[in-house]
C-alpha cells in the first residue's frame, strides 16, 4: 500500500513531534513568567475579570515562550557546544532552526495583539518591548559582547510582573518597578552560581560569562556583592505598597541564608569547591529559585489578604 | 525507509495535528469567553448620546 502523502525521500526518522515545539517555548522559564506576572496582575489596586486576568497571563506567557524560541534559533550554534543546552530542539536535529524562528515571530506578534486587545495597548507595548530586549538587546548583542551580559540581559526577565500589573490597572506606579528590581537584581547571583558550577559549558561557548573573563574568584566576590545589594532592596521593599508582616518575616529570613550562602562561596576556593563537587554553590543555587518564589509568593500573600483586612501595614 | 501502515511517524504526525486542532479549539473558546467577559463587564457600552432636545 503506498501513501500518496508521503514523501519517501524526505522522511525523516526523528520528525519532530508536537513537544519539541512546545519546549522550544522554554517551559520552565515560562512558569516563572507566569508566576511573576499573576502576582503583578493580583497585586494591583485594580481589580480584574477572571477571564481578562486569565488571557492577560496567557498571552504574557506565550510572549516569553516566543522570545524564549527566538532566542534557541540565534543561540543554536553556542546550544550545540554546551552540555547544559545540547538536548534541545535545534541542537538535537529535531527542529530546524528557520522552524523555531518563524514559530518565535508568529507567536510574538499574536500574543503582543491578543495581550492589547485582551487588556490595553500599554501592557502590549510592554510585551513587545520585553520581547525585542530578550531577544535583540540580550540574545542577539550583549550575551556574545559583555560579561556584565546576565545583569542587564536579566531585565527581560524582570519585566513580566510590571506587564502584569500595567494589564490589571492601565497605568504605571512605583510597586511593579519594585518587583522588576527584586527579579533584575536577583537574576546575577543566581546565574554566576550556575556558571561555577556548569564549570567549562560557557568557556567552551565562548561565551564572555564573568567565570570566563575575570575569574571564578571575582564571580565569587560578585555574588557576594550583589546579594547584599539584594537583601537590602528585598527587606526595604516590605515598607512600601507591596509589603506587610507576611512579606517582612519572608524576606527577613530568606535574605539571611542567602547572603549565608553567598559568604560561604566568596569563602571557598576552587580546590575546596571541586572537593566536594561545588556543593555550596550548588545549594545556592537551588535556594535562589526558592528565594524568588517565596518573595513573589509573600507579595501574593498581603495582596490576597488585604481585602481582609490583613495585609500589608 | 519502509512506510507501514501504522509507521511511528504517523502517529508523531497524527500528535502534531491533534495538538494545532485543540490549541485553535482552545483560542476559538478564549476569543468567546473574553467576549462574553468584555460585553457583559460593560467595556463595550457606548456613551450615552447628548440629547439634542436640550440644546433647543
Amino acid at each position: 500500500m503506498s501513501d500518496a502523502s508521503i514523501n519517501a525521500s524526505t522522511l525523516r526518522e526523528d520528525e519532530a513531534g508536537f513537544g519539541d515545539y512546545f519546549a522550544l517555548l522554554k517551559p520552565r522559564v515560562m512558569s516563572l513568567v507566569v508566576f511573576t506576572a499573576l502576582v503583578g496582575l493580583l497585586a494591583a489596586p485594580t481589580p480584574v475579570h477572571p477571564m481578562v486576568g486569565f488571557c492577560a497571563i496567557l498571552f504574557i506567557a506565550i510572549g516569553g515562550g516566543a522570545s524564549g524560541a527566538l532566542n534557541m534559533w540565534w543561540d543554536a550554534d553556542i546550544d550545540r557546544v554546551m552540555k547544559r543546552t545540547r538536548g534541545r530542539p535545534i541542537p538535537a536535529g529535531k527542529v530546524e532552526a528557520g522552524e523555531a524562528m518563524v514559530l518565535g515571530l508568529a507567536l510574538s506578534g499574536f500574543a503582543v495583539i491578543m495581550l492589547a486587545l485582551a487588556t490595553n495597548i500599554l501592557a502590549g507595548a510592554f510585551l513587545a518591548f520585553t520581547i525585542f530586549f530578550y531577544v535583540v538587546i540580550y540574545t542577539m548583542w550583549l550575551k556574545r559582547a559583555t560579561p556584565q551580559n546576565i545583569v542587564i540581559g536579566g531585565a527581560a526577565g524582570a519585566f513580566p510582573p510590571v506587564i502584569g500589573w500595567i494589564a490589571a490597572t492601565g497605568d504605571m506606579a512605583i510597586e511593579p518597578w519594585l518587583m522588576f528590581a527584586l527579579t533584575f537584581m536577583w537574576t546575577p547571583p543566581h546565574f554566576w552560581a550556575l556558571a561555577l558550577f556548569m564549570r567549562s559549558d560557557y568557556d567552551d561557548a565562548g561565551v564572555p560569562m564573568l567565570t570566563v573573563t575575570h575569574g571564578r574568584p571575582a564571580t565569587r566576590t560578585h555574588i557576594l556583592v550583589y546579594t547584599a545589594l539584594l537583601a537590602l532592596l528585598a527587606v526595604g521593599a516590605a515598607f512600601s505598597g507591596l509589603g506587610g508582616p507576611v512579606y517582612l518575616a519572608v524576606a527577613l529570613v530568606m535574605n539571611a541564608l542567602f547572603l549565608r550562602g553567598a559568604w560561604r562561596i566568596s569563602r571557598r576556593d576552587e580546590t575546596a569547591s571541586e572537593a566536594d563537587n561545588f556543593r555550596a554553590e550548588r545549594s545556592f543555587f537551588k535556594l535562589s529559585l526558592l528565594y524568588l518564589f517565596l518573595h513573589f509568593g509573600a507579595i501574593l500573600a498581603e495582596a490576597v489578604l488585604k481585602p481582609f483586612g490583613l495585609g500589608g501595614w | 525507509m519502509a512506510i507501514k501502515v501504522t509507521h511511528d511517524l504517523h502517529k508523531r504526525r497524527f500528535g502534531r495535528n491533534l495538538g494545532v486542532g485543540l490549541l485553535l479549539a482552545g483560542f476559538v473558546a478564549i476569543v468567546f469567553g473574553l467576549t462574553i467577559a468584555k460585553v457583559t463587564s460593560g467595556d463595550f457600552q457606548m456613551k450615552p448620546a447628548t440629547s439634542s432636545a436640550g440644546q433647543n
